[in-house]
């Protein structure tokens, strides 16, 4: 983060102080994850003993072996990739093109539209669970990958950022282009869309956070173990049969670890992410 | 350059764009339509006519194969006013969301004051504050299910405890509240150490000039400044706490606790509709919390409101 030209700071006695508490408090947040990752490395028996401790006696692959050669466990994690990547594109695009839409057109009813659309912010699949169901299996949807994804798809909180970034934008940039004899979409899409790359790139990473650890829905939506996702499987298959503890800390880590990793990576795009979208709501 | 057929229409278009509002508005109007039709479409199908169909069940007795519903008028509205456990899930997402928002709301703006008065590492510190935000949360659930497992588990080893977290009344829902501080604070943390960072320095320079000392700094300056983002907090952390189901499912391996003491009003109306698959009833229930929930936005949006007003 500090460039390399900022002299070191000292250590004063107030910075030892508070980096001290941080690592206290760090230490805190990253037991839980420590007591996982040791319990996965024991036996199922080891696990289970009284007194808990810490590390294992014996250090033991065999949880992680037995998980996967269950085969459900790679089933899941394809399922939440599919389904998080499907819904990530589709709320992309749909919400950059309603968000452009609201903020920069004019069409009929657009104003109560756009009420409708605030009103939708209002809603989610823990409110209206029981009817968002019957809808879908209207629609025979249940048990399958559709079903599962498009109901994700349509988050009015994204539609609303977005229209809010492009309201941002400078309209003498597109006019310049309307007078070079663009039309509306070439704008869009040549001019807007490369503008808004932080804004787009905060809707993507919060969507496919929030759809990876999804588990309403897809909870609601399949009872087939072959359609579920990560949170969804081991939360009930894994859950069901007596819970085998080092197995099922396994699993957590493999449904975790994947957006930690990317984010250890990727920090500070999914910081400003995380902030810009939570950050629109004022 | 340009072209002549260019150079020659050049002043007309320029005449459309800064004079004729009609003929933007009518070029707007053309395609306008067309940029907002894939998300309504969706949004219509997967929002609009849910809550337009729950209303409509929520007149009816119709079960979860839809077939032969009867009209029964208010009849789920009277049973579900008289329904104890209405009240006990409700009292139960209330009392849940009462305990998590001020915690996280003093939790979150203490570590982002930590994270962003530490010198050094600080991505480190940020990492290991929001990491247990990327868990999913059935995950983060069995973790500290696990925690406080009785005898196997950590919690009561490292304390020196003997409490039965997950299967006495008295402490099942502060078992779930703490899971849900450790599991989302990350999130309002992010939003404070935003708005932290926000802050112009030259507030902070005048003050030291003026000779305040940091105390004085943080109450005058930085409190005054964070008023907005903790309301924003405020706002998300008691829409989201409302809603809660996931951490007390899993925890409780999905009963409603000892005694019931856990069932929230979400897991109640999935047990209605999808257990006993009283579907009319289940969308009744649904359509009071919707309107519970909208009327805590609504509130939030007048609040905000009068502020903006007093302040400007």
């Amino acid at each position: 983060m500090s460039t390399a030209a900022q002299p070191r700071k000292p250590w004063t006695p107030s910075q030892i102080v508070l980096t001290l508490l941080g690592a206290a408090v760090s230490v805190i947040f990253l037991a839980p994850f420590a007591w996982g990752l040791f319990t996965s490395l024991k036996s199922e028996t080891e696990a289970v003993q009284v007194p808990a401790h810490w590390l294992p006696k014996d250090w033991t692959g065999q949880a992680w072996k037995a998980l996967f050669e269950s085969g459900n466990i790679t089933n899941w994690f394809v399922n939440s990739l599919v389904v998080s990547v499907c819904v990530t594109s589709v709320v992309l695009l749909v919400s950059a093109l309603a968000g452009y839409g609201f903020a920069r057109t004019e069409f009929r009813g657009k104003n109560v539209l756009m009420g409708l659309v605030m009103a939708g912010l209002m809603i989610s699949p823990a409110v209206l669970g029981v009817p968002l169901f019957t809808t879908v299996q209207q629609m025979g949807m249940v048990d399958t990958y559709w079903g599962m994804i498009l109901p994700q798809c349509a988050p009015a909180a994204m539609v609303y950022i977005l229209y809010k970034f492009f309201q941002g934008i400078p309209r003498e940039l597109e006019e310049a282009a309307f007078i070079d004899g663009a039309g509306r979409w070439r704008v869009f899409f040549t001019i807007v869309l490369p503008l808004s790359r932080p804004s787009l790139a905060a809707v993507g990473i919060f969507t496919f956070i929030a759809s990876w650890n999804n588990f309403l829905w897809p909870y609601m939506v399949t009872n087939n173990p072959d359609l579920m996702t990560m949170p969804n499987g081991i939360a009930t298959v894994m859950n069901s049969y007596g819970i085998q503890w080092a197995q099922l800390m396994a699993g957590g880590l493999m449904a975790g670890l994947p957006l930690i990793i990317v984010f250890v990576f990727f920090q500070r795009q999914i910081v400003a992410g995380v902030a810009h979208t939570g950050l629109a709501g004022q | 350059m340009a072209t002549s057929a260019h150079t020659l229409a050049a002043p007309a278009r320029a005449r459309t764009a800064a004079g004729s509002a009609t003929l933007r508005r009518k070029q707007g109007f053309q395609h306008g339509g067309w940029f907002v039709a894939p998300f309504l479409l969706l949004f219509a199908v997967f929002v609009i006519w849910p809550l337009l169909r729950g209303v409509y069940l929520s007149f009816t007795d119709a079960n979860i194969t839809g077939e032969g519903a009867s009209f029964v008028g208010l009849d789920n509205y009277r049973e579900a006013l008289d329904d104890p456990l209405v009240w006990d899930s409700l009292g139960h997402s209330a009392y849940f969301t009462l305990l998590v928002v001020p915690c996280i709301t003093v939790l979150a703006f203490l570590l982002a004051m930590l994270a962003h008065h530490i010198e050094r590492g600080k991505w480190l510190w940020r990492l290991c504050f929001f990491a247990p935000f990327l868990l999913p949360s059935t995950v983060a659930a069995n973790l500290w299910q696990w925690l406080f497992n009785p005898g196997t588990g950590m919690i009561d080893h490292v304390f020196g405890l003997q409490t039965p977290w997950l299967t006495d009344k008295s402490y099942a829902m502060l078992a779930i509240v703490i899971t849900t501080l450790w599991w989302t604070v990350g999130f309002s943390f992010l939003l404070y150490l935003a708005a932290l960072q926000g802050i112009p320095d030259h507030l902070y320079e005048a003050a030291r000039l003026d000779g305040a000392n940091a105390w004085h700094r943080t109450v005058h300056i930085t409190l005054p400044m964070l008023r907005t983002i903790t309301g924003l907090v405020i706002a998300l952390q008691v829409l989201a706490s409302l809603q809660i189901f996931d951490q007390a499912v899993v925890m409780m391996d999905f009963l409603p606790g000892p005694e019931g003491s856990t069932r929230t009003f979400v897991q109640y109306t999935l047990e209605e509709g999808f257990t006993s698959y009283r579907v009319g009833y289940a969308s009744a229930i649904s359509v009071i919390f919707f309107v519970i929930i909208a009327a805590v936005a609504l509130a939030r949006m007048w609040l905000l409101r009068n502020v903006k007003e007093t302040t400007r």
